[in-house]
């Protein structure tokens, strides 16, 4: 073994006091019948499985979650591949531009989505404008789509960037001998673009859909009642409830949903190359 | 009209002016190099005729056809890239398959027409590899057969022998010449290598600033470069630049005078002549001979085996001879007084 491992001890150190520790104190939680004292118990999940609401909301969480990350998907690739392949200047600029509102609190840009959503809001007046509304409100404040819209600006960049980074990578040269090789641009994308860049959209997708099951701030805020998604079971189990046991179960139900999302899509990345 | 005719061709980049209205044709299987240093515009004629780039006057026939407007996936122009560009998803077969997929050809042919292409570039039973199982001169023959494989109307090779090593280099240039020539394709060699472009070409185009400087065989490129960067970029060269007087005489810018070799030089009417010799066309007498010859002293000796280069100091320059190490020649040492002179076959007079 190698003497140099106490070099490591200060990070295993605080890894260990400060997230596994307490990790499996919320495990150990997620198994008590009340509080910090009581029995040992499966309720809490069962509590979970057993109720239809629960299940529906993390459908619909899941499906959130893959909606906002296929859509950056789609906005992310071709802007990626823009700034890769096709521009020479500026991609500086547009990467400034991706990387500024990370330095923004996430509950102010939710907030500022508010404003620009709500009815009577700027949206509404600028597509009045342009008369693709009609007098009526706009009244997309307080729907799922409000909230759809943030949580995809909120995590496009990820995709953006790491598609960006496996597209540099990539020889400009294997686009023009596809080309030089009969094949027109709609093959060449499909068959050389989208393959070599696989491994970017994974891990900007893995990047995406994993903190959008979590989120909580955005659906409270631009989602109104029909927002509920774990994020806020999870936020109203400590907060407001003080129901620590199922909130820890929830938890860790969804920290369960991660792993086997991540996991799935990794083994996609690994096929072939 | 040629097979593969340029015309007036054209390209600036940003107001840059790369290519400046160059024109050439050569006949079909003929292998045409592209010789200049980076940034003569060699890269971009062959962007242009690939169809990467779009010239903005001028035009591109093949066969009798202009290409113009065709898109690069439509000009049936065979490639090989100096980073080779083999898809590294792929193995080597689905690389050489991926040509023939995209015209149609039945799964039966196309096993067949990779087979074939693996065995021209003997690479047979490498189907199943992938790219970076290979080494660099596989690499360089799999990009071969791929560009072949399609029966492409023209081969252009944009440096590509130039990522292997020296003696690698070597053989590929002779396989690549073999196959090309069993193919019969017309062929466009871009590169900046002398050596290669010798060994390789039929016909050399040597370009500068955007110009075609000469074209020709390399044997007349050799012997009869039309000015000084011609004769400095291929092989090596002396030039001496000065006046040509009555009685044969040249007179140097620093004043020193020497015969020249007999000929007539009365057509020599101008200011300035540059005299360009190689140096292994210069004779050397350790006696003063009875024709025209100049004197002068051995500065410094470089042994490289079969050969000899000598710096001799002369005439207030530096002249460069360079000589077989034959068992009945004597070699020379520093400081030691010689004769030297030349042909005048063997010299070429210029003016730039």
């Amino acid at each position: 073994m190698n003497k140099k491992w106490w070099l490591v001890s200060p990070p295993v150190f605080l890894l260990i006091s400060f997230c596994v520790i307490p990790l499996f104190i919320m495990v150990y939680y997620s198994f008590l019948s009340d509080g910090t004292t009581g029995h040992l118990t499966l309720q809490n999940y069962l509590n979970f499985f057993q109720k239809g609401f629960y299940l529906k909301l993390t459908w619909k969480t899941i499906s959130t979650s893959l909606l906002v990350t296929i859509i950056c998907i789609l906005i992310g690739f071709p802007m990626a591949y823009i700034m890769a392949k096709v521009i020479n200047s500026g991609k500086n600029i547009i990467l400034i531009a991706i990387i500024i509102p990370f330095w923004t609190s996430q509950l102010v840009r939710a907030y500022s989505w508010q404003n620009l959503l709500r009815d009577g809001g700027i949206l509404e007046i600028i597509l009045r404008k342009l008369h693709i509304i009609g007098p009526e409100p706009l009244g997309i404040l307080f729907t799922q789509t409000a909230v759809i819209i943030a949580l995809i600006h909120i995590f496009f960049p990820y995709m953006v960037i790491t598609i960006y980074m496996s597209l540099e990578k990539m020889d400009t040269s294997l686009i023009e001998a596809s080309k030089s090789l009969n094949a027109g641009p709609f093959t060449t994308f499909w068959r050389i673009i989208l393959p070599l860049s696989k491994p970017g959209i994974i891990s900007g997708s893995i990047l995406v859909f994993v903190p959008s099951l979590g989120v909580f701030v955005e659906p409270r805020i631009l989602g109104g009642t029909e927002g509920s998604v774990i994020g806020t079971v999870i936020e109203d189990q400590f907060f407001e409830i003080y129901g620590w046991n199922f909130g820890a179960a929830v938890a860790f139900i969804l920290l369960m949903i991660v792993f086997i999302s991540t996991t799935v899509l990794s083994k996609f990345a690994k096929e072939e190359v | 009209m040629a097979y593969l005719a340029i015309k007036n061709l054209s390209k600036s980049f940003q107001n840059n002016l790369v290519l400046d209205h160059i024109n050439f044709e050569i006949e079909k299987g003929t292998f045409l190099s592209l010789l200049g240093p980076s940034g003569c515009g060699k890269t971009t004629t062959l962007r242009l005729i690939a169809g990467f780039e779009h010239q903005d006057e001028g035009t591109i026939h093949i066969g009798g056809n202009t290409i113009d407007t065709l898109p690069p996936y439509k000009r049936n122009i065979g490639l090989v890239f100096q980073s080779y560009a083999l898809f590294p998803h792929m193995t080597v077969g689905q690389n050489i398959a991926y040509g023939l997929e995209q015209r149609n050809f039945t799964k039966g042919d196309i096993k067949k027409e990779v087979s074939k292409a693996l065995e021209m570039v003997q690479l047979t039973g490498f189907e199943n590899r992938k790219p970076r199982q290979l080494s660099g001169g596989q690499q360089q023959r799999v990009a071969l057969a791929r560009a072949l494989v399609i029966k492409p109307s023209l081969l252009l090779l944009d440096e590509s022998l130039s990522a292997l090593d020296k003696k690698l280099r070597v053989d590929m240039q002779i396989e690549l010449r073999q196959i090309q020539k069993e193919v019969g394709i017309t062929t466009l060699f871009v590169t900046h290598d002398q050596e290669e472009a010798m060994t390789l070409s039929d016909q050399i185009a040597v370009m500068k600033n955007g110009k075609i400087v000469q074209m020709d065989t390399p044997q007349n490129i050799y012997k009869n470069p039309v000015n000084s960067f011609v004769a400095s970029f291929i092989g090596q060269s002396n030039f001496l630049k000065g006046r040509i007087k009555e009685n044969s005489q040249f007179v140097l810018q620093n004043g020193s005078t020497f015969s020249l070799p007999q000929q007539d030089y009365s057509l020599y009417n101008q200011e300035e002549y540059i005299i360009s010799v190689r140096p292994e066309k210069i004779r050397v007498d350790q006696t003063r001979p009875s024709y025209p010859h100049i004197q002068g002293k051995v500065k410094f000796v470089t042994y490289i085996g079969n050969l000899s280069m000598y710096l001799i100091e002369a005439l207030g320059h530096d002249i460069r001879i360079q000589q077989q190490n034959d068992s009945y020649r004597d070699q020379l040492k520093v400081n030691d007084e010689i004769y030297f002179s030349w042909n005048a076959s063997d010299q070429s007079i210029l003016t730039e």
